[in-house]
């Protein structure tokens, strides 16, 4: 009966209270549209309380999800279907909207009492005020308290199961199997066999709800993206950040040490680490920031991959200890999962305004190695990789992923087989390394390797090498306590030159029309907006450049000549522009800044806006001098 | 709840390499190039030419022990023994070591700090780490002043202390640092002072055999800026009647012959000295630091006063109970029991979940 129309992307976004499962919803939808091989992307964005007052605007979640048969970059600029299981949904989302899309809102909820919550004096329900949009007022509650008529349940429990009915009828809407979430269901609910079938009925139900009621009488279909050949699977940054740990500890043969305090958004890279014990892998809940940060710092000490996971305020507190490891010499990686700031700011909303603490937030000149995660899935090889530079280099490296990264997924193309990760195997060292006055062979910790400057590696129990380590300035060599003023400003810049002197690859720039005078720069989570924009601004003849940056210290080394070859530099940044700053310092370039601080990624069409505003004048400046000329 | 025996190791060095059969190392071992910097006088040199000549008895490899410090002048410690160490920042070193020992059960731990290093900037890692229980041996040099920063009072100065930053005389309650440690959980908690080499020694070498976290607080004086703050505990004679000797299975007491007096427990439930010629011998409080409850260790450490009328010295308290490290190895050795994971495990570890194929 249905008629199936097949389109190229859509934007959900599942929107109700803290308590009624949008996340796990939004989680089950999308794995669902994962396994088809259709392209996505996701964006959950919640409250920093826990509950906050029911049906109250403060307590709406929601959870956005884009799929698409390309390449879906980004979770989507605005919905084209909203999902609002209470009035506080809808009036928070509507506003995202555009006209003509879609709105299932859940009107059992749309009582008297909830609709004066959030000061709907009546129910837009019954008005015209949502005459622009497709409504679909569906008692999600009540079919689903009737669906489940004969369990012996509670009907808070049957209730409870309005969220399955709702995935039920989305995924009869978008031709979603419900296989996955039947396993994952299962599995869930393995110990409460009644609550498991009211949810299996409750999908079932939402599912024929849809086939049979005529209101819903269009089905869309989203054909698989192409996609590199290979295995995927969904995954979220905090959970590829975790895994990329682990698998670069089982790289190099160590034992990683997580030293961590409990932090939004950063408290999953705890949780899921702590779960990874026969990887190795040890997770102290330290007493507070500065303990994690040092717990790591003294498994360093001792030959383990010393790790300390946190985000902005967290790295404040740790910015000592960083310091100390600066001075050791010793690898350490510190993962900041970068949220709204200053001070407490937004726990739960994404930034990137940590750039300069993690460049410069220490006392003295203490040079670290930064990196930048592009993407959920790209967390993973920027933790492996942020392993082999700490490791390699005998350095703290300081690796940003952000609230975006960390809760947003995507498919991730997994590797075949471990080989094809990088060998991080690190050796120690074992013998004195020197002679002292006599001639007698000694170890002396501060005696560098020639090509990378790394310090050597004597973890305690070998014999010989006793030796001894500390934040006061050491004399190249020995390690010996100096104060000499030449010494100090060896070291200095001998530190400096270590970080300068990582190897990192040089920033490629994608330029399909090969005469770009404008060049998009960005780095981070900035890549699937920046990348979406630029794609938006190409198919209306737009010619741009665009490059992103995932090594932030040391900068590629091709960095300077890249930014000079443009006319222009446009560069989108979730901060005021902290990397333009640096940029424009140490390249001279007149980098243009486009900020936002949002607490949300851009969206394609700002990024697309900003390229054709900047086009705009850059023909102007050509027109001006071919005016004057 | 139920208990499970880990068989978890109960001397403070187990799983520490030992020196092979007939080897022996001397103070010198132990002593390394640097030249030591703290001022003449100072009761730091005292309690380090004590370690360096107990660590030797202890058998182990000398690459097996590290010792990490904080920030002050104690701090400075682990450059003059050659063995491995970290002077790390001020206050963190508890932290740091928490991190090395609970990776590293091979390694004997050393913490050196300092009253302003422990109890004051660093007041919260210590708590914990005694909380915890790691298997670390702290050791806190009080001298009840800053030294380093050039005499300002600290957390164990008494009121009315005049110092560099208290002309007026401080107004800060001190911490007692026996009673903190206690109040924390503290497993093993000992006082000593720096001149007394054999006393030193003895609860060096009960804190070394601790498994779990030793604190040992040794008072020290720093003749720059609190010169004689312990005097009275080293005059021969004034000490005898002040100090009160913690000793496993005898009466606390303070003083000798006519002159003694003990601890007895009175009918509140309070500790008290009285003359011990009289006193009600079913009353007389015999010391058992490894009694369960913290109760008596504590009304012990009260006896300590700004005066120094009377100062408890020895072992407060000393009992077995499972240490964070050796529990967190535990979970992790449980979690691995045929060795460390494969590359096929781990390749299953990353395809968990949904996962789909795409082929060309
Ligand atoms: S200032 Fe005091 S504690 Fe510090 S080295 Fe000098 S005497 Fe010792």
């Amino acid at each position: 009966m249905s008629n199936l129309k097949q389109i190229n992307s859509v934007v959900v976004r599942f929107a109700g209270d803290s308590g009624d499962g949008m996340q796990l919803t939004g989680d089950r939808f999308t794995s669902d549209s994962a396994v088809l091989g259709i392209d996505l992307s996701t964006l959950p964005n919640f409250p920093a309380e826990i509950r906050a007052p029911q049906g109250t605007l403060p307590g709406v979640s929601s959870f956005q999800l884009h799929f698409a048969d390309h390449s879906a970059l980004t979770p989507g600029d605005a919905p084209d279907v909203l999902v609002a299981m209470n009035p506080a949904a809808l009036k928070a989302n509507l506003g995202d909207l555009p006209r003509g899309s879609t709105i299932i809102v859940n009107s059992d909820e749309f009582t008297k009492r909830n609709l004066s919550k959030v000061g709907y004096p009546t129910s837009p329900l019954d008005d015209d005020s949502l005459e622009a949009w497709q409504v679909h007022a569906v008692p999600l509650t009540s079919i689903t308290v009737e669906a489940l008529a004969d369990f012996d349940l509670g009907r808070k429990d049957k209730e409870r199961a309005k969220n399955m009915f709702t995935l039920g009828l989305l995924s009869w809407m978008y031709t979603r199997p419900l296989d996955g979430t039947y396993a994952f269901l299962r599995t869930k609910f393995a110990k409460q066999p009644d609550i498991l079938e009211a949810n299996l009925t409750a999908l079932r139900a939402g599912h024929a709800y849809g086939e049979t009621t005529e209101a819903f009488s269009v089905q869309y279909a989203v054909a698989p993206a192409p996609m590199e050949p290979g295995t995927y699977r969904n995954i979220t940054g905090n959970v590829a950040t975790a895994y990329g740990l682990a698998t670069a500890a089982h790289r190099a043969k160590l034992p990683l040490v997580l030293g961590s305090y409990p932090i939004t958004p950063a408290s999953d890279l705890l949780h899921n680490l702590s779960r990874l014990k026969h990887f190795g892998v040890t997770t102290i809940q330290a007493e507070d920031e500065i303990a994690a940060v040092g717990s790591a710092l003294g498994a360093s000490f001792g030959g383990a991959i010393g790790v300390t996971t946190t985000s902005g305020p967290g790295l404040a507190l740790k910015s000592e200890t960083i310091g100390l490891a600066v001075a050791l010499e010793l690898p350490l990686v510190v993962i900041d999962v970068q949220r709204g700031g200053p001070s407490t700011g937004l726990p739960t909303k994404t930034e990137q305004a940590d750039l300069l603490q993690a460049m410069f937030g220490r006392n003295g000149e203490s040079p670290v190695a930064v990196i930048a995660a592009n993407s959920p899935a790209d967390c993973f090889e920027a933790a492996v990789d942020a392993v082999r530079i700490a490791t390699t280099y005998r350095t703290p490296v300081i690796l940003l992923t952000d609230g975006y990264l960390a809760n947003g997924s995507q498919p991730w193309r997994l590797p075949a087989s471990i080989d094809e990760l990088p060998d991080l195997s690190v050796e120690f060292a074992s013998e004195p390394n020197a002679t002292d006055a006599k001639g007698n062979p000694v170890f002396h910790p501060y005696v560098r390797d020639a090509e990378t400057l790394a310090r050597a590696w004597a973890v305690p129990g070998t014999p010989g090498l006793e030796h001894r380590v500390g934040g006061i300035e050491k004399a190249d060599g020995t390690g010996e306590i100096s104060y000499d003023p030449a010494n100090h400003d060896h070291m200095v810049r001998t530190r400096q030159a270590k970080i300068d002197g990582i190897v990192v690859p040089d920033l490629a720039v994608d330029d399909p029309s090969g005469d770009a005078k404008l060049l998009v720069l960005g780095w981070g989570s900035t890549y699937g907006p920046i990348a979406a924009g630029v794609r938006l601004a190409r198919a209306t003849g737009a010619r741009v450049a665009r490059a992103h940056l995932r090594n932030l210290a040391p900068l590629p080394a091709n960095l300077g000549d890249v930014l000079r070859s443009y006319d222009r530099v446009l560069l989108p940044e979730m901060n005021l522009g902290q990397l333009a700053l640096l940029l424009r310092g140490k390249y001279l370039v007149d980098i243009r800044s486009h900020t936002a601080v949002r607490g949300l990624p851009f969206t394609a069409v700002e990024i697309a806006t900003a390229i054709d505003e900047h086009l705009d004048k850059l023909d102007g400046l050509v027109g001006d001098q071919e005016g004057t000329a | 709840m139920s208990t499970i025996d880990l068989g978890m190791p109960t001397s403070g060095i187990a799983g520490v390499p030992l020196l092979a059969h007939g080897e022996q190392q001397t103070k010198r071992d132990f002593t390394s190039d640097q030249e030591v910097r703290w001022c003449p006088g100072c009761g730091d040199y005292i309690i380090l030419n004590a370690v360096q000549s107990f660590l030797p008895e202890l058998g182990l490899r000398r690459e097996n022990i590290v010792f990490i410090s904080g920030i002050g002048c104690s701090s400075r410690f682990p450059y003059y023994l050659d063995t491995y160490g970290m002077h790390s920042i001020h206050g963190r070193a508890p932290a740091i070591a928490t991190g090395l020992a609970t990776s590293r059960p091979d390694l004997s731990v050393w913490v050196v700090t300092g009253d302003g290093d422990a109890l004051s900037i660093g007041g919260n890692h210590l708590i914990h780490a005694l909380r915890r229980n790691v298997n670390l041996k702290i050791l806190l040099f009080n001298n009840k002043i800053y030294g380093l920063t050039k005499g300002q009072y600290s957390p164990t100065s008494e009121v009315g202390a005049v110092t560099k930053s208290t002309p007026f005389g401080s107004v800060d309650q001190p911490f007692n640092p026996i009673s903190l440690a206690l109040g924390a959980e503290a497993s093993f908690v000992a006082r000593t002072i720096d001149s007394d080499r054999k006393h030193l020694t003895d609860v060096l070498r009960a804190a070394a055999q601790h498994r779990g976290s030793a604190l040992v607080e040794i008072y020290q004086n720093c003749p720059i800026f609190n010169d004689g703050a312990f005097d009275v505990l080293k005059d021969a004679q004034e000490s005898v009647a002040r100090v009160l000797r913690l000793v496993d299975g005898e009466p606390v007491r303070a003083g000798e012959g006519d002159d003694a007096r003990v601890v007895i427990r009175t009918d509140a439930g309070e500790l008290e000295l009285v003359p011990e010629p009289g006193a009600d011998p079913a009353r007389v409080v015999v010391h058992d630091a490894s009694a369960p409850n913290p109760a008596a260790a504590f009304a012990m450490s009260r006896f300590d006063g700004p005066d120094m009328t009377t100062v408890p010295m020895g072992i407060f308290r000393n009992v077995a109970r499972p240490t964070y490290d050796d529990g967190v190895r535990a979970q992790v050795a449980a979690a691995s029991p045929d060795g460390p994971a494969t590359d096929d495990e781990l390749l299953a570890l990353l395809h968990g979940g949904d996962t789909w194929s795409v082929t060309g």
